[in-house]
């Protein structure tokens, strides 16, 4: 041991004095493609940071934003239940699990073991996969969940898509409600009565279908349904576009994944000498990654 | 010691981790970013809790968010430094990866002032978007309009 770490600063000497730009060698001593890369992987940083700052730039100039935890707070199969951050924290450790499972690869690449590289990369895969089906998930929950809305003097069911942002302000004038729910349309009645109906006023669609408004209106429990404002309508841009940008990441970066694999399981890699190609793959990986961390700060943290 | 690498010939020098030393260092950062992850979460709903509060909190919030901001970019750190092996490489290269990268001080300095002075001329000359979007509830309006002077400090 004393004399592997003596072996180990006398490397780190060397490299210290090497005179990197003294010509004859590569200056970065690093092979070509992974400089490439590491290159691309800045110019994404770029990218990625532009529209993230652009949307701090929105939010500043905003008087109000809707609160992360009131908008991420649902969970599959959970139903109503207040969840807030419980899915998007099964999703960071999904990335970052893969991550690992990915950093495993890059080491049974380096030590030219086929096998490992190949179980370490169908997990990668397999976590990529996952957190695609979970973004799936949320963005339909989002799209098609349904939001009571008071807009001007009546009630309006809005979901979260790129026209509108129903996370306003929580309307706390109980008696502004009841009047909005008179001019709302007997649709809205019908759906917020099947959603949020009074205690022991629970009824089948077809049955509310057929009852006046009125009635309808004496069976909708209005705490329950959690009435807001509309919110900023920039909200649903930035947050699909981005999420949606980071998403397609993920998803070239598994179909990256899935080649590698089929490439190792042809020898492609042993007959090289080297697994070099999975480092590559490895470094975009990470980088997916390391992007969620920030789409994390950013959307569901501040 | 310089030597020609097996596996291409624009390396010409090479770190040794034996593999032990690999294994305790992976599992140190992942065990590292899930309790960073966790504080986050924690930090995170504690937000939750004091937004439903009827006091106003802003500024222990505003402190709340400053300090999740530092933690993603220890994570951010972590990430680029072990899992991307940045940190192995020498000296030139990780500083051509990194110098560029300080663009984003004034990157996100510059356009959340943009932002936020955007916010206040607004509020200012047109009375509208104010009576609209400013929030009402819990006494909250008042302190509302001091808060851009927190954030920017130059007003």
């Amino acid at each position: 041991m004393g004399a592997n770490v003596l072996n180990m600063s006398t490397q780190a000497t060397t490299a210290h004095q090497t005179k990197w730009w003294s010509g004859g060698k590569s200056p970065f001593n690093l092979e070509y493609g992974k400089v490439m890369m590491w290159y691309f992987l800045m110019s994404d940083a770029f990218t990625f940071g532009a529209f993230l700052i652009s949307y701090g730039s929105i939010r500043f100039s905003q008087n109000f934003w809707p609160d992360p935890n009131v908008v991420f707070n649902a969970f599959p199969g959970a139903g109503h239940a207040n969840l807030p951050l419980a899915f998007v924290s099964v999703m960071t450790f999904i990335l970052i699990i893969s991550s690992v499972t990915m950093v495993l690869a890059v080491h049974a690449g380096h030590k030219g073991d086929k096998k490992g590289v190949m179980k370490w990369m169908v997990w990668t895969i397999i976590g990529g996969l996952a957190f695609l089906g979970c973004q799936a998930w949320e963005w339909h929950h989002l799209l098609t969940g349904e939001h009571a809305v008071l807009v001007g003097d009546k009630l309006e069911l809005i979901p979260q898509n790129m026209r509108g942002n129903p996370w306003g302000e929580l309307v706390e004038n109980s008696s502004a409600i009841t009047a909005a729910l008179t001019n709302s349309s007997h649709e809205t009645l019908v759906h917020m009565a099947h959603e949020y109906p009074k205690e022991g006023m629970a009824a089948s669609m077809e049955a509310l279908e057929k009852m006046t408004g009125g009635q309808l209106a004496g069976m909708i429990d209005v705490a329950h349904a959690h009435v807001r404002e509309k919110g900023p309508v920039a909200f649903g841009g930035y947050f699909f576009g981005i999420t949606g940008f980071h998403g397609f990441h993920v998803f070239s970066g598994v179909v990256i994944n899935i080649i590698m694999l089929i490439m190792t399981q042809k020898n492609v890699f042993q007959n090289k000498g080297h697994y070099l190609m999975i480092e590559k793959a490895g470094l975009y990986w990470h980088f997916v990654d390391l992007v969620w961390v920030f789409v994390f700060l950013c959307f569901y943290l501040i | 010691m310089e030597h020609t690498s097996t596996v291409s010939p624009e390396v010409t020098f090479e770190h040794h981790h034996s593999d032990e030393e690999f294994k305790r260092r992976v599992k140190k950062t992942t065990i590292l970013l899930s309790i960073l992850t966790v504080i986050e979460l924690a930090i995170g709903l504690l937000i939750y809790n004091l937004n439903k509060g009827d006091t106003n909190r802003d500024f222990l919030i505003l402190c709340f968010k400053g300090v999740v901001c530092i933690l993603t970019l220890a994570k951010a750190y972590y990430i680029v430094s072990v899992f991307m092996h940045l940190g192995d490489e020498i000296r030139n290269m990780i500083m051509t990866i990194v110098v560029p990268l300080m663009l984003f001080i004034w990157f996100i300095i510059a356009f959340i002032y943009e932002g936020n002075s955007y916010k206040n001329l607004r509020n200012k000359y047109d009375p509208y978007f104010k009576e609209t979007t400013m929030p009402k509830e819990k006494g909250k309006a008042t302190h509302q309009e001091e808060k851009p002077v927190i954030k920017s400090g130059k007003e």
